[in-house]
C-alpha cells in the first residue's frame, strides 16, 4: 500500500473560516463574546424573526479588506451580498447571507515554508458571511438543542487554490493564515473555540494524469491535529478505494477526531441548489481607492517580513525566526525582551528552550505566563554581567515561571549571587585538589575526564555559587603547577 | 354625528380642545367595531386593553397641559403583518397564529410618538399574497359597500375598517397594489409611498425590494397627516432614505394649474371595465377643468410589469418565507419522523395554497437552470420599466391611471384562477416595480354602486405632488364623502 | 411552457413543501399558466440592459461596531414551540 500511495498525487484546496474579532455581530448590535449562556446574545435580527432587517457592521468590511491586502488580493471596487438559501436548524433565516459572485477580495496568495523550501499557495477569494448557531445534542433526553448565540457572528471565508499537496503543506498553510490573521488582529484564532476552522477539499490522481480526481469535502476541522489526521485518512481512503476498483463520490464528509476516522454525511436526496440571489435588504459595497490605500498604509508588519528581519537583524536561524514570528504575541514578546536586554541570541535560546517546554506542558500562551518581558530581560542581564551562572539561571527561571517574581529578587532571596572573587574560589580549588589525589593523578596521567569530577566537587563545595569560568581557569592553573 | 365617522383632522382638534375625551373617542370606535365586526370581519385581533391604557396616559398628559402629538388620541388600525411588541402578529396565516412579536416595528414607534392609539390588527391575505383578503387563514373580510364582495387585498381589513369608520385610519402594506387596490374597492384614500420613504423594519417581509408601508385614510388631508407621522429615515432599515423631513400638510393646496398629467392611453384598452373607464375619463376631464394640463404618454414596457412582478416578488418571497420552518417559532406539526419531515409537514400544514404556490414559483425561478431565464431577465426588464418611467416623468409631473381595472368582485369568483386575480393588479404593479409612489382616491361608482379609484403616480419622493393633485381633485368632488350603507 | 409533475415535485422538495398526488396536477397547471404569462418577458431583447437588484442607488450603508444590549432569553424563546435548558429543543431528528 505504501508503494501505491507514492504513485498518486494529492490535490488539496482549503476553505478556511475565520470568525472576525468585531465587538458585534455582522448585522445587529449583539455581542460576539464567546461562551455566554445559550441564547443570551440574541435579538430579533440575529434570530431571524419576522420583520427584521440587517445592517452591515462596518468593521466586517474593514477586517476582510485587511486580510485581503495582507494576502495580496485584489480588493473589489464593487461587491455585494447574496442569500444562500437552505434549511437547517442552526440557520434561523433559512438563508445564510454570504457573497456569491462578487466577493470583497480575489486572486491573492501566501507563501509557506515547508522543510526550508518556500511555496506559494494561491488564494482564490475572501468573502464575508455570517456564522450559524450551535446545535447541542443532549445525550440524556435525546433531543437537539438550538443555541443561537453564534448566529450571525461575522466570518471571512478564505478559499485557497488547489495548490496544496499533503498534510504538512496544509498545516503550514493554516499556520500561515493564522499568523496573518493574528498579526492583523482581525481574528483571535482560537481553534478550540472554532474561531478558526477549515473545510478540506481533497482528491487524488496518478502522477502524470492531467484530469483531476473526484474530490470530497471534509467539513469543520478545528485543530491542526484534526487537519493532519483527516488528510492522511482521506488520502489513504481514496487511494485504497481506487486501488480496489471503487469509485470516489463527490460528498461531504466529517472527521471524528476521537476515533481518528472520517465518514460521509448522509447524502441529501436533493442535490444542493442554494438559489443564490442578491440580498435586497443590503446595499452594495463600493470601496474607493482612498479607503483601500488607507487600510493598506496602516497594515502592521506581517509575519514573513518580520521573519526576514529577525534573520537579517538578529541572525536568528530560519527555523527559530519562523517559530517566533508565527505568533504575533510571541514575536512581540521577543521584541520587547530584546529591547530590554539587548541580547537576541539569549532571548531566542530561552524562548525556544525551557520557556517553550514549560508553556507547552501547561498549554499556555506566552502572554499567559507569569514571566513578563522585563523579568526575562533581567535574568539575561544577570547572566551577562556574571552575577549568576547559567546553571543558577535555570533554577531562577523555574522559580520565576512559578511565582512571577523578578529574577533579581529571587537571586537575592536565595543568596544565589555567584562567587567571582578569585581568592575565595582559589581557596576552594586548592582544598578540592588537595583532598582528591586519585583524580589529580588521573588528570596528570592524561585522563582529561578527571577534571570534570574536580569541577563538580568545587561547585558542590561552593554550593554552586562559584563562577564556573573562574573555577576552570584556576583549576587548570593549580593542576598545571603540579605537573 | 357620531365621533367615529369624523376624520383625523376633525377628531384630533376635538380631543385637543377637550371637547371630547380620548376615552369617548375610543368608546365610539370600539362600539362601531362591536356593531359591525361580525359582518365585516376586518380585524384579526383587537388591542383594546392596551388601547385604553394608552388613552388614559395620553389624557393625563393632555390634562396636565402637555403636548400629546398631532395624532394625540387618534385610534388607528394596523395590518397584521406589522410587529407590535407583545402583540400577536399573524400575517393572516396559520403559520403565525400564535406568534407574539418581541419588538415594535418602526412605524408603530413613529405612530405612538405622534400620539396615535393602536386599536387592533387587521385582516389580510396570508403573508400579503392576494388581491381579495380571501386567503387569510382566519376569516374573510367583506366589502362594506356590498357584503357579498371582496374588499380587495391584501390589506383588505385595513381598507374595510377605514371605509366603514371602524378606524380613523389604518396602515397597510403594498407590494404590488395591496394598499391602492383595496382603497379603490372600498372607497378610501390609499397611498403607497416611494420605496425607501417609510421604514420597513418590523414589516413582515413578502418581497423585500417591492414592499412598502402606507396609510389608508378617509380623506387626503388625513393622508398628509399620517405621512407626517410615519415618514423618516430609520437606521434599522438600510433601504430607508435620509431626506430632510417635510410637512406634507403644506401641500394640501387646491390648485391643479401647472400640473401636467400624463396618460398612457395604450394601457387603457384591454381588460378595462367600461364603468371604470368612464369614471376615469370623467375624472380626467374634471382635472382639465381644474387647470391641469393632460398629455398622452407612452410607457412601452409597462405591459411587462405583471410578468416581472410575479418573478421578482415570488423569488424574494420564497427566500423570505424560508424562516417559517417549524423550528424556532410559528406552527410546528405534531407528528414527524425526521428533520425533513418537520420542515415539510409544518410548512405544508402552516401555509395556505396561494402562499405555497408562490413559494414554489419563486423557488422555480431561482433554481439552477432557470435563474438567468427568469430571475435575472426580470431584473433586466425591471430596469427597462424604471427607465420608461424616468423618461415619461421628464414630460409630465403625474401619471394618471385607474387604480384597478374592475370594481370589487364577488367572493370566491376569482379563487380558481390565480392569473385572473393577478390581473387586478395590472395598474398598481408597475409602481412597485419602479419603486414609485402612488395614491388612490375615490372617483366614482360603477352602475351597481361599487367604488372606483383613481390612481396618481409621481416620480420618486414627490409624494407632495401626489397629495396636491389628490387634494385638488377631492376638494372639487364629493366621492370621498360617500359612506357605505352597512 | 409547462411545468411537469416531476418539476413540481422537485421544487416542492426544495421549498420543503409536501404536494400530494392530487395536488400535483393543480399546481402543475396553475404554475404553468403563471410561468407562461411570465415568459412574455423573454420576447424582449435585454442584452445590453443592467439588472436592477436595488431600486435605490445608495451604497455602503453601514453601522458602527457598538454593542447594544441583547434581548432577554425569555423574549427570544417566547415563541419557541418547545424549549429546554435555555434553548429551542427539537426531538432527536438531527443527524
Ligand atoms: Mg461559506
Ligand atoms: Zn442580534
Amino acid at each position: 500500500m505504501e508503494d501505491k500511495i507514492k504513485e498518486y498525487e494529492v490535490v488539496i484546496g482549503i476553505e478556511a473560516h475565520a470568525e472576525l474579532s468585531t465587538k458585534t455581530k455582522i448585522y445587529c448590535n449583539c455581542s460576539t463574546e464567546y461562551g455566554a449562556d445559550p441564547n443570551t446574545h440574541c435579538c430579533p435580527i440575529c434570530t431571524g424573526m419576522p420583520g427584521v432587517l440587517p445592517v452591515l457592521n462596518e468593521k466586517v468590511v474593514e477586517y476582510a479588506v485587511k486580510m485581503g491586502l495582507a494576502t495580496d488580493c485584489s480588493i473589489a471596487k464593487f461587491s455585494k451580498q447574496d442569500r444562500k438559501n437552505y434549511f437547517y436548524p442552526d440557520l434561523p433565516k433559512a438563508f445564510q447571507t454570504s457573497q456569491f459572485d462578487l466577493p470583497l477580495c480575489t486572486n491573492g496568495h501566501v507563501d509557506i515554508f515547508v522543510n526550508g523550501a518556500q511555496k506559494t499557495i494561491g488564494i482564490t477569494r475572501i468573502h464575508i458571511e455570517e456564522d450559524a448557531g450551535k446545535l447541542i445534542h443532549d445525550e440524556f433526553t435525546g433531543s437537539t438543542l438550538v443555541d443561537m448565540n453564534r448566529c450571525a457572528v461575522p466570518l471571512i471565508e478564505i478559499v485557497s487554490e488547489p495548490d496544496i499537496r499533503n498534510a504538512a503543506e496544509a498545516i503550514e498553510y493554516m499556520q500561515t493564515l493564522k499568523g496573518i490573521l493574528e498579526y492583523l488582529e482581525v481574528c483571535d484564532c482560537k481553534m478550540q473555540e472554532g474561531s478558526l476552522r477549515c473545510d478540506v477539499n481533497l482528491s487524488v490522481r496518478k502522477h502524470g494524469d492531467s484530469k483531476l480526481g473526484t474530490r470530497t469535502e471534509t467539513k469543520n476541522l478545528n485543530s491542526f491535529k484534526a487537519i493532519q489526521k483527516s488528510i492522511e485518512f482521506e488520502i489513504r481512503r481514496q487511494i485504497e478505494e481506487l486501488e480496489n476498483g471503487g469509485t470516489i463520490y463527490q460528498e461531504t464528509r466529517r472527521f471524528d477526531d476521537n476515533l481518528g476516522t472520517g465518514y460521509a454525511m448522509r447524502t441529501k436526496e436533493d442535490a444542493h441548489d442554494y438559489r443564490y440571489f442578491e440580498e435586497p435588504d443590503l446595499a452594495p459595497i463600493v470601496l474607493s481607492d482612498e479607503y483601500v490605500s488607507n487600510i493598506k498604509n496602516n497594515l502592521p508588519e506581517m509575519p514573513n517580513v518580520r521573519r526576514a528581519r529577525y534573520i537579517e537583524q538578529y541572525m536568528l536561524s530560519e527555523y527559530d525566526a519562523s517559530q517566533i514570528t508565527n505568533s504575533k504575541r510571541l514575536a512581540n514578546y521577543f521584541d520587547k525582551t530584546v529591547s530590554l536586554c539587548n541580547n537576541p541570541k539569549a532571548v531566542t535560546n530561552w524562548i525556544m528552550g525551557d520557556f517553550f517546554k514549560m508553556l507547552n506542558e501547561l498549554g499556555l500562551k506566552i502572554n499567559e505566563s507569569k514571566i513578563i518581558e522585563q523579568n526575562l530581560a533581567n535574568l539575561i542581564k544577570l547572566i551577562d554581567t556574571n552575577v549568576i551562572s547559567s546553571a543558577m539561571a535555570k533554577k531562577v527561571f523555574v522559580e520565576m515561571f512559578e511565582t512571577g517574581k523578578d529574577a533579581k529578587a529571587i537571586v537575592e532571596e536565595k543568596g544565589l549571587v555567584q562567587i567571582t572573587d578569585e581568592s575565595a574560589i582559589l581557596k576552594i580549588v586548592e582544598e578540592v585538589v588537595n583532598s582528591n589525589d586519585q583524580s589529580v593523578s588521573d588528570y596528570l596521567a592524561g585522563k582529561d575526564k578527571a577534571i570534570g569530577f574536580l569541577v563538580g566537587q568545587i561547585m558542590k563545595l561552593s554550593k554552586g555559587k562559584a563562577n564556573p569560568t573562574t573555577v576552570n581557569e584556576l583549576l587548570i592553573k593549580v593542576l598545571g603547577a603540579k605537573k | 354625528m357620531e365621533l367615529y365617522s369624523l376624520t383625523i383632522h376633525e377628531i384630533a382638534k376635538k380631543i385637543k380642545s377637550k371637547e371630547v375625551t380620548i376615552r369617548e373617542v375610543l368608546d365610539s370606535v370600539y362600539s362601531r367595531i362591536d356593531s359591525l365586526e361580525n359582518k365585516v370581519n376586518a380585524y384579526i385581533n383587537l388591542t383594546k386593553e392596551y388601547a385604553y391604557i394608552s388613552a388614559d396616559k395620553l389624557q393625563k398628559k393632555l390634562d396636565a397641559g402637555e403636548d400629546i402629538g398631532f395624532l394625540g388620541g387618534v385610534p388607528i388600525a394596523i395590518k397584521d403583518n406589522m410587529c407590535i411588541k407583545d402583540v400577536k402578529t399573524t400575517c393572516g396565516s396559520r403559520m403565525l397564529e400564535n406568534f407574539v412579536a418581541p419588538y415594535d416595528a418602526t412605524v408603530i414607534e413613529r405612530l405612538e410618538l405622534a400620539g396615535a392609539i393602536i386599536i387592533g390588527k387587521t385582516n389580510m391575505d396570508e403573508f400579503a399574497m392576494g388581491s381579495s383578503t380571501e386567503s387569510s387563514y382566519f376569516k374573510k373580510t367583506v366589502n362594506p359597500w356590498d357584503i357579498t364582495k371582496v374588499p380587495g387585498g391584501s390589506s383588505g381589513g385595513s381598507a374595510a375598517s377605514v371605509s366603514c369608520d371602524m378606524a380613523f385610519a389604518a396602515l397597510g402594506s403594498d407590494t404590488g397594489g395591496s394598499i391602492r387596490q383595496p382603497a379603490s374597492y372600498c372607497s378610501t384614500v390609499g397611498l403607497k409611498p416611494t420605496y425607501g420613504l417609510v421604514s420597513r423594519f418590523g414589516l413582515v417581509a413578502f418581497a423585500s425590494s417591492l414592499d412598502q408601508i402606507g396609510p389608508f385614510t378617509k380623506d387626503v388631508t388625513d393622508m398628509a397627516i399620517m405621512l407626517n407621522a410615519i415618514v423618516g429615515h430609520d437606521e434599522k432599515d438600510t433601504t430607508s432614505v435620509n431626506l430632510d423631513k417635510i410637512d406634507y400638510t403644506k401641500y394640501l393646496i387646491n390648485d391643479a394649474k401647472n400640473i401636467t398629467i400624463g396618460i398612457p392611453r395604450e394601457f387603457l384598452k384591454e381588460g378595462l371595465n367600461p364603468d371604470v373607464k368612464e369614471a376615469f375619463d370623467i375624472a380626467i376631464d374634471k382635472l382639465i377643468k381644474l387647470g391641469a394640463k393632460v398629455i398622452d404618454v407612452n410607457l412601452d414596457y409597462i405591459k411587462y410589469s405583471l410578468a416581472t412582478y410575479y418573478i421578482i416578488a415570488t423569488a424574494e418571497a420564497s427566500s423570505n418565507l424560508g424562516r417559517y420552518d417549524g423550528i424556532k417559532y410559528g406552527y410546528r406539526t405534531d407528528k414527524f419522523d425526521n428533520l425533513l419531515d418537520i420542515y415539510k409537514k409544518s410548512r405544508t400544514e402552516g401555509f395556505g395554497e396561494e402562499v405555497k404556490r408562490r413559494i414554489m414559483l419563486g423557488t422555480y425561478v431561482l433554481s439552477s437552470g432557470y435563474y438567468d431565464a427568469y430571475y435575472k431577465k426580470a431584473q433586466k426588464v425591471r430596469t427597462l420599466i424604471i427607465n420608461d418611467f424616468k423618461r415619461v416623468f421628464e414630460e409630465c409631473d403625474i401619471i394618471a391611471l385607474p387604480t384597478a381595472p374592475n370594481t370589487a368582485f364577488k367572493m370566491g369568483e376569482k379563487n380558481l384562477n390565480p392569473l385572473e386575480m393577478y390581473l387586478e393588479d395590472i395598474y398598481t404593479v408597475p409602481v412597485n416595480i419602479a419603486g414609485l409612489p402612488g395614491i388612490s382616491v375615490p372617483c366614482g361608482f360603477c352602475h351597481f354602486n361599487m367604488p372606483i379609484g383613481l390612481q396618481f403616480i409621481s416620480s420618486a419622493f414627490e409624494e407632495e405632488k401626489l397629495l396636491q393633485l389628490a387634494y385638488t381633485y377631492e376638494q372639487n368632488t364629493e366621492f370621498h364623502k360617500m359612506k357605505p350603507n352597512i | 411552457m409547462s411545468i411537469t409533475r416531476e418539476e413540481i415535485k422537485h421544487i416542492a422538495n426544495l421549498s420543503r413543501i409536501n404536494v400530494s398526488d392530487s395536488e400535483l396536477d393543480m399546481y402543475a397547471e396553475t404554475l404553468s399558466n403563471i410561468v407562461g404569462m411570465a415568459n412574455e418577458i423573454n420576447r424582449l431583447n435585454t442584452d445590453d440592459v443592467k439588472p436592477t437588484a436595488h431600486i435605490l442607488e445608495s451604497v455602503n450603508v453601514f453601522r458602527k461596531d457598538e454593542v447594544k444590549p441583547s434581548y432577554s432569553r425569555e423574549k427570544i424563546l417566547v415563541n419557541a414551540p418547545t424549549k429546554e435548558s435555555g434553548c429551542i429543543s427539537l426531538p432527536k431528528v438531527v443527524e
